[in-house]
């Protein structure tokens, strides 16, 4: 392209992320530019908006220090790309994708537009096998389903990060041979701390080999941060698709990413919507998680587990809310459990997983799946109704009914959903478990199962040994 | 030649012309991108563009097609699925892989497959706007009418043979009174903006059979009706707009997916082709058109598909078949009208969303309706929109302003889809205004008795609801027995009749007589039990007697196609609660 030799000096105008360029001729929309200042240091930049001559850049490390006059522009021709190799496993890119660890640029077998492009539903393969994380309240309840985009809603000060990295030691994504499978650690704005968090715990695990990392810390520029999730996956397709690797996607913290495009939108004077984020979130965040998913063509996988903190435990707040009505369900954790000392803190009633339905039962996990999860959720939910009765009433006031499911919430919580950090249960001990449980009830308040297979798993002996 | 000024997402802007028209379909750039002219002043045309913009430059050609966006019309719809502006997917993987790239130029329909068409009318015939003269079966289930464009009407000056055509070979000729000659072919284009024309509106008067229960019994919907499922997520709005795409009566689905899912699209195209349709025995897919616009499509496809998607089921309205449209989700729809007004720099009115939100839904659920066609047949269009609240706080814009133009509301109810109760729609928080005008369908068609036993299930449901409030502060062992007997038979009507398994074989899908059986049942249960209470017999021993549980399970322990159990199950019911007397 003509252009990338050209550079223009000088800018015409600075407002936060954005700069304003005039007279520029042959540029097209979502362009690459990089701007030179006069100590030598460059930055990235993207279009955003044209209009005749006069073009919109976004730069993405930020405008601190630019003046009117210091600055040289060049346009580079293409649309922001990933470098992609093999290689790419193992190493640490910054924000926005380029290597921050100190070995060496990569040496690219081919690049994508980190933008991605719309997966056409009819090459998508549904998802359909299910991945073992060895958690019983997720396995049984709310089961991951490679090719699933399954969020996990949290709170600050929540153990999702412990929770995250114990999926990814425990979960089975490779195949029997174990050696087709990768992570794609994508951390935007989050501490030093958590990132060095992840690193340790995937170097203790043994798969830090396996692992790309892209890093924008909470205190890199805020335009990297809505690169970060787009280069990730730019990594992630690739590998997936054209490498066939099951690969395992971490985007964490996707409410600080969602603050960013607020940042950017309100610079760029547009409308606010609802909490002051732009009309256009949902269209942003599908462009992220719909990045999910198996085709037709290829034996990879793009398994995605995007961690998100609701403020003030709000799960109506946007970035929530909108992230569930894109994601196939979500796994939600309860400040309430934490503080009793419940690790996983699963908040079972509100989480969800929707692709669970075709990935389970007979010839994926055990026929009676369906079954036992059904009702256990059911039971749960009527633990809350006695809950709430017994704080109104005293609990020894309660039926004979609510008793015992008040005995049952209290077991389900202390067997079922807690378990040790490094414990691995396997799919035939989370059920049976899941049926000694609602043993300890009487039949009859066991609805949504059918007689036979009651009779099949109903045992109170089992129940008797839980304490 | 016009070309590209200004780039601002998926508007583009085009500066000093007068050369086009709006609604007028354009195409943008070298990569010649499908877009559409929204709006035009002295100085600037604005065009929305239905695919990415990213590496257009100002400069490149702006070229107009001379028409507005227009759906093709013809035989090979059926069966098939379409992005937003009504281009095959099956067809744009293969031109560009399994990533949509832009600017992929396929024919709608297929030009080169032969029909197999019988012409209806000879030379010399008459024909008015909107009549059949052709036709063809489309799939094995349907046969497609080929009708005379809405526009046109004169004297058949030729006709071909009856034999093997293509949507493009001419098999027709008509003169209209000013002497023009017009070419008839099998498929022919209508702009999707503009409500195919019809004779009359006629009265509902037939509900649209779904086999759902809750929908059915308590909160109707007719052929040619409009409803709304609003929902958060997570309450099963597609899982509820798939049941009824699967059972309901309609003669064929449009399925809309706006803005919604890939994987999810994928299960409808798995699941429909896997289906078999248990009214013709053939799959589901050959009465099914499936448009596929996923949240990660260009938002501008997302505006065009909802109309795109009536469009199709206006044109086989107008042959004379019921059409059911499922509009998942309505509201992604009315988010891409507002990111659309947001980059045109509106004045927005509540929430961001433009002032012309209402205007814009209305015109969309006015194009339901039970009408008289053009071609004299009658032929429906109901309206099914899914709608996604924020927060899912029902008093958001999209939900209000739907709730005004639609009849029918199902409310679903995150408690009930928290504890597993599908379908999740709260009993009390919906309404149908259409159970009047179906009164009389039921009355003749199922039982007299259909409509009062609606209303003593509702009475149950509501007395139910109004107890929950006291035991909620006080428990339910204060109640006097006669009100823990309400309670109890009110959960025999929740678990037993108004919740549903999608995944029973027997369960997925009720027939209208043996939901007027369940309920019946649970009335004769309700009767009997009074009677014991009122002799003295407490509650306590007729839950140990299983009398409830026996009818709970009604639903999986009688098959669909064995009523008479039923009068097996009133009797033992009668038996074990005569056999407490008794003691």
């Amino acid at each position: 392209m003509a252009n990338s030799y050209v550079a223009y000096v000088g800018l015409k105008e600075i407002n936060g992320p954005l700069v304003v360029l005039d007279n520029v001729s042959n540029a097209f929309y979502d362009e690459m530019v990089e701007i030179k200042l006069e100590n030598g240091s460059s930055r990235m930049g993207r279009i955003v908006e044209i209009q005749g001559r006069r073009v919109v850049l976004q730069v993405f490390e930020g405008t601190k220090g630019l003046s009117l006059e210091n600055t040289r522009t060049r346009f580079l021709g293409k649309p922001m790309e990933m470098p992609l190799s093999e290689d790419l496993l193992g190493r640490v890119f910054s924000g926005a994708g380029k290597p921050i660890d100190g070995l060496g640029d990569i040496f690219a077998e081919s690049s994508a537009d980190v933008n991605g492009k719309p997966l056409n539903p009819v090459s998508r393969e549904y998802p359909r096998n299910y991945i073992r994380t060895g958690i019983s309240a997720i396995d049984a309840l709310m089961t991951l389903i490679r090719g699933q985009k399954l969020p996990i809603f949290s709170g600050s000060g929540l153990s999702h990060n412990k929770l995250a990295v114990q999926i990814v030691r425990q979960a089975q994504i490779a195949d029997e041979s174990g050696e087709d499978f990768a992570i794609v650690f994508a951390a935007m704005g989050v501490k030093n701390d958590v990132a060095e968090y992840f690193k340790k715990s995937f170097e203790e695990t043994g798969v830090l080999s396996r692992v790309v990392m892209f890093l924008n810390l909470s205190n890199d520029p805020i335009i990297e941060r809505i690169l970060t999730p787009r280069c990730a996956l730019a990594v992630a397709e690739y590998l997936a698709f054209e490498k066939n690797m099951h690969i395992l996607v971490i985007l964490t913290d996707m409410t600080s990413y969602a603050e960013a495009v607020r940042e950017f939108s309100s610079s760029k004077g547009e409308i606010p919507g609802r909490k002051g984020f732009p009309g256009y979130l949902y269209s942003d965040l599908a462009s992220i998680y719909e990045r999910a998913g198996i085709i037709n063509t290829a034996k990879g996988s793009v398994t995605q587990i995007p961690i998100l903190t609701m403020p003030n435990d709000d799960i109506t707040h946007p970035v929530p809310d909108l992230t569930g009505y894109i994601t196939e369900g979500q796994i939600v954790l309860d400040r309430t459990l934490d503080q009793t000392g419940v690790y996983p803190s699963i908040s079972v009633l509100p989480s969800l997983s929707r692709l669970m339905k075709d990935g389970i039962g007979e010839g994926f996990t055990r026929d009676d799946h369906a079954d036992v999860s059904n009702q256990l959720f059911a039971a749960y939910a009527k633990v809350q109704d006695a809950r709430a009765l017994a704080q109104v009433i005293g609990e020894d006031e309660l039926s004979d009914t609510d008793k015992s499911y008040m005995k049952f919430g209290a077991l389900f919580e202390k067997h079922f959903v807690a378990q040790r950090p490094d414990e691995n249960r396997t799919i035939e001990e989370t059920l049976d478990l899941g049926w000694a449980l609602l043993s300890t009830m009487p039949k009859t308040l066991l609805d949504r199962v059918s007689s036979d297979v009651l009779d099949k798993h109903y045992d109170p002996e089992k129940a008797a040994l839980l304490k | 030649m016009n070309t590209v000024f200004g780039i601002n997402g998926p508007v583009v802007k085009v500066r000093d012309t007068k050369a086009f028209s709006m609604m007028e379909m354009v195409y943008v750039g070298k990569k010649r991108l499908i877009g559409e002219i929204i709006g035009i002043n002295s100085e600037e045309t604005t065009i929305q563009v239905y695919e990415s913009t990213t590496g257009l430059m100002p400069g490149e050609p702006v070229v107009g097609s001379g028409m507005p966006m227009s759906a093709t019309l013809g035989p090979g719809i059926l069966a098939n699925i379409f992005d937003g502006i009504e281009r095959p997917l099956k067809a744009l993987e293969e031109v560009t892989g399994a990533f949509i790239a832009e600017g992929a130029s396929v024919t709608t329909l297929d030009e080169v497959k032969k029909w197999d068409v019988t012409l209806t009318v000879k030379v010399g015939d008459t024909l008015e706007a909107g009549q059949i003269f052709a036709t063809c079966p489309e799939t094995p289930v349907i046969m497609h009418k080929c009708l005379v464009p809405p526009d046109i009407s004169g004297e058949v000056t030729f006709i071909a043979p009856d034999g093997q055509y293509n949507i493009l070979e001419k098999i027709a000729v008509i003169k209209s009174s000013d002497g023009t000659l017009h070419e008839l072919h099998l498929a022919q284009k209508w702009p999707i903006k503009i409500p195919r024309p019809m004779k009359k509106r006629l009265a509902v008067s037939r509900p649209l059979i779904t086999g759902q229960r809750i929908i059915d019994t308590i909160i109707p919907i007719s052929k040619g009706g409009t409803a709304a499922i609003p929902g958060g997520f997570g309450t099963g709005k597609t899982m509820t707009q798939h049941q009824l795409a699967k059972w309901c009566d309609a003669d064929i689905i449009v399925y809309i997916g706006c803005g919604e899912r890939g994987n999810e699209m994928t299960q409808v195209l798995e699941e429909f082709t896997g289906l078999v349709d248990p009214k013709t025995g053939n799959a589901l897919t050959d009465r099914t058109v499936l448009i596929a616009n996923t949240s990660n499509m260009p938002v501008a496809a997302r505006e065009a598909s909802i109309y795109t998607g009536i469009t199709l089921a206006e044109y086989y309205r107008d042959m004379g078949y019921h059409i059911a449209i499922m509009a998942d989700s309505t509201s992604r729809w009315a988010e891409a009208l507002r990111e659309i007004s947001g980059r045109l720099e509106e004045m927005p009115a509540e929430e961001g969303f433009p002032a012309y939100l209402p205007s814009r839904l209305s015109e969309f659920y006015e194009r339901a309706g039970y009408v008289e066609a053009l071609s004299d047949n009658e032929g429906s269009i109901t309206i099914i929109g899914a709608v996604s609240p924020q927060g899912a706080d029902f008093s958001e814009p999209v939900t209000q302003n739907t709730k005004r133009f639609v009849r029918c509301f199902w409310a679903l109810d995150k408690n009930l889809a928290y504890a597993r109760h599908y379908p999740a729609i709260n009993w009390n928080d919906s309404y149908s205004e259409y159970v009047d005008e179906l009164s009389e369908y039921y009355h003749d068609n199922v039982d007299i008795n259909f409509m009062s036993y609606r209303q003593q299930i509702a009475n149950i449901l509501h007395e139910e609801s109004k107890l929950m409030e006291i035991v909620k502060l006080i428990g339910s062992d204060v109640l006097p027995e006669d009100q823990k007997l309400v309670i109890e038979v009110a959960a025999v009507v929740r678990i037993g009749f108004l919740q549903q398994n999608a995944y029973h074989k027997d369960d997925t899908y009720v027939p209208l007589d043996k939901q007027f059986k369940m309920m019946n049942s649970i009335l004769n249960l309700y009767d009997k039990c009074k009677q014991a209470v009122a002799n003295g017999i407490p509650v306590t021993e007729l839950t140990k007697s299983g009398v409830f549980d026996k009818v709970t399970k009604m639903k999986y322990d009688i098959p669909n196609d064995k009523p008479q159990l039923f009068n097996v199950l009133d009797t033992e019911v009668e038996e074990a609660i005569k056999s407490i007397k008794k003691e």
